[in-house]
């Protein structure tokens, strides 16, 4: 059955400024696609129009999963987002946050599979802590355990190891490989390191 | 739509949940709610004095505060998602329908937990009895409530503006006109006992007003919600 | 060219015939001649408003930003005619009852109705993006048109009307005087032709700005 991600005659303009015209992208099943840019390109925006989170001027996305193509409301659930302007609830511990965007996403929750999360993004022992008085690093990862608690097809990175230490760029680079084994992961960034993961890459000038 | 009711039932009751948790730990909205409505609260008492006010502007008074004080809270919840960023964790996570019907709920809660705090206070301070309790505790729940029902999707709206100053109550009085007539009329009709008859067409009024703003904002909550 | 200059001729004739080929209404006197501007520019006020609603919910259907636009310019006419229909209809309330202003349910409706449309341009002018201003007023002018409807119910139980009821017109108020039933209908004529040469007045004027934003800024 065909999985893939398809990008077709997409084109942005804020107001009357361009920002893209007319791109097209097919991103096969069990890839890793790279936005590569400098700042201002329109990376981020392009991930976001990706995540559905603004429209685009013209143009389309699809996701393709198993033949079908899915509905707006049904792509939320496969995507899986870490972002630098994402932000989780500080007043709220990681453990909290996670079992708050299961119930919204209408999934099971129970401790052992936070913890199990937590554990694999490095924050082993923290759960009880509010997010809120995380350092940036540790934020970095919740986003992680954010991203991939419902498990999603696809996983979107902006900026994927932005606050990192040494270990937590070893985790990046774990979580890519994985994610590359069962569906796609779909990056903005410049870091060598990551660009060389890249099955396919695209350039905004 | 009625299918897909009970899951946004659910998945609101996790925003609701969320909400509460949040606003039990920094009281953030409430804090606002209710310092807004005990300070008007006894301003109007000191100018009234010890008189009991004519039952017209006694119920005029008390809808005045009500409003003005859901105004100063009600858009909290959706301004302190847009400024702590948490909008897009959000929106990613969530359909639009369960984060309209979470809101709604806690704004209700927080409306619900004003009047039990305040109307009471009102009614002691300026010396006022009640001639038909059970129709105005009923007038002052649907009033409530509506107020709560109206004004959800427009704290959203004010949010995506930019949360500016006043703009939430000059966007609210005129939709919510109506349900402030319905309540002041009721709220004088039971607090000078005539008959019940006079009163049940504000109960039905107000009924009608909260399901009919409730299901329009079901239905337009997506087009505020997503970008 | 030739429609504004026959609109113009029109409407001084309607004016002039108002006063002079028209007889004082029957109770009202010379203030009933008001009639001739107060009720169509009512009429157009709510055809605007109308318009507006209509475009406000095609543009959340199709999201085509010159729907937009439409709605804004309905917004601004609608307003326009409004306003003048609640002056001239306090004149004449003054004229017939005594006041110019009694928060009569008629009155109240049409100053909630500016109210809205105040709000409206508010929270226009409070947001920069464009489709975020089109989306977000769009669902206001919906919301408040829902809601409207319960004045009509609401307001009458609490104030009672002086204004004769433009629904249920009783027998005798038809035989308007046949000499006034002429000035009135082309009045009303009138209006609408105005109504519609403004609009495409503004609606040129929007296109020709949008034009040149989009040049400038290449």
């Amino acid at each position: 059955m065909l999985n893939q991600v398809e990008v077709k005659h997409l084109s942005k303009a804020y107001s009357y400024r361009k920002l893209f015209t007319d791109i097209n992208v097919i991103v096969p099943d069990r890839s890793v696609f790279v936005v590569l840019g400098h700042n201002g390109a329109g990376k981020t925006t392009f991930l976001r129009i990706l995540c559905g989170l603004i429209p685009a001027t013209s143009g389309e996305v699809l996701f393709t999963l198993d033949g079908k193509s899915l509905s707006p409301r049904e792509k939320r659930a496969q995507i899986g987002l870490v972002s630098p302007d994402l932000e989780l609830y500080g007043e709220l511990t990681a453990v909290e946050n996670l079992e708050f965007f299961s119930g919204v996403r209408g999934l099971p929750f129970t401790l052992d599979r936070a913890r199990e999360i937590l554990e694999m993004v490095g924050l082993k022992g923290r759960g009880n802590d509010y997010v809120g008085t995380y350092s940036s690093g540790m934020k970095q990862r919740m986003k992680y355990a954010y991203a991939l608690l419902h498990d999603p097809y696809i996983l979107v990175l902006d900026e994927p190891t932005t606050n990192l230490d040494e270990k937590g760029v070893a985790l990046v680079d774990s979580v890519i490989r994985r994610q590359r084994e069962k569906g796609i992961v779909i990056m903005a960034t410049n870091e060598p390191r990551e660009v060389s993961y890249a099955d396919k890459t695209l350039s905004l000038a | 739509m009625l299918t897909r009711l009970f899951p946004w039932l659910n998945q609101g009751m996790a925003v609701l949940r969320k909400d509460l948790r949040i606003e039990f730990r920094t009281r953030y909205a409430y804090s606002a709610l209710v310092m807004f409505a005990v300070t008007t609260l006894v301003t109007v008492s000191f100018s009234v004095g010890g008189f009991a006010p004519d039952t017209d502007i006694a119920a005029a008074l008390l809808w005045i505060i009500l409003f003005f004080s859901a105004m100063a809270g009600l858009s909290r919840t959706f301004v302190h998602e847009e400024e702590t960023g948490t909008v897009i964790a959000l929106k990613l996570a969530a359909e639009p329908e369960p984060v309209y019907l979470g809101k709604y709920f806690f704004n209700v809660a927080l409306l619900f937990s004003l009047s039990i705090l305040v109307v009471p206070m009102f009614l002691v301070m300026l010396n006022l009895d009640i001639a038909m309790p059970v129709a105005f505790v009923a007038i002052v729940f649907l009033g409530s409530l509506g107020l709560a029902g109206a004004s959800t999707i427009l704290a959203a709206i004010v949010a995506k503006a930019g949360a500016k100053g006043s703009l939430l109550t000059v966007l609210a009085f005129p939709i919510l006109l109506p349900l402030l007539i319905g309540a002041i009329s009721g709220t004088r009709s039971t607090m000078s006992g005539v008959s019940m008859e006079l009163v049940t067409p504000d109960l039905g009024l107000l009924f009608f007003y909260n399901g009919i703003a409730v299901v329009a904002s079901l239905l337009l909550f997506e087009y505020v919600w997503n970008d | 060219m030739i429609w504004q200059i026959i609109l113009g001729i029109w409407m001084t004739v309607v004016i002039v015939a108002s006063f002079l080929y028209m007889p004082a209404t029957q109770g009202l006197g010379e203030t009933g001649r008001i009639i001739v501007y107060h009720v169509p520019a009512a009429w157009i006020a709510v055809l605007a408003y109308l318009m507006a609603m209509v475009n406000a919910i095609g543009y959340l259907r199709k999201k085509d930003i010159r729907l937009d636009r439409q709605a804004q310019i309905n917004a601004e006419l609608g307003t326009i005619f409004c306003i003048l229909a609640t002056v001239t209809g306090a004149i004449w309330s003054k004229g017939a009852w005594g006041w110019y202003w009694n928060w009569d349910p008629r009155q109240t409706s049409i100053f909630v109705l500016l109210l809205i449309y105040g709000a409206y341009f508010v929270l226009r002018s409070s947001i920069t993006d464009s489709d975020t201003r089109a989306r977000l007023s769009a669902v206001y002018a919906i919301l408040a048109f829902i809601t409207v409807p319960f004045l009509v119910f609401v307001i009458p139980r609490v104030y009672s009307s002086l204004h004769p009821d433009l629904i249920n017109i009783p027998q005798r108020s038809l035989d308007m005087d046949r000499k006034m039933l002429h000035v009135f209908l082309s009045s009303l004529a009138g209006f609408t032709g105005l109504y519609v040469w403004m609009y495409k007045v503004q609606m040129r004027l929007e296109n020709l700005l949008y034009k040149q934003a989009m040049k400038r800024e290449g």
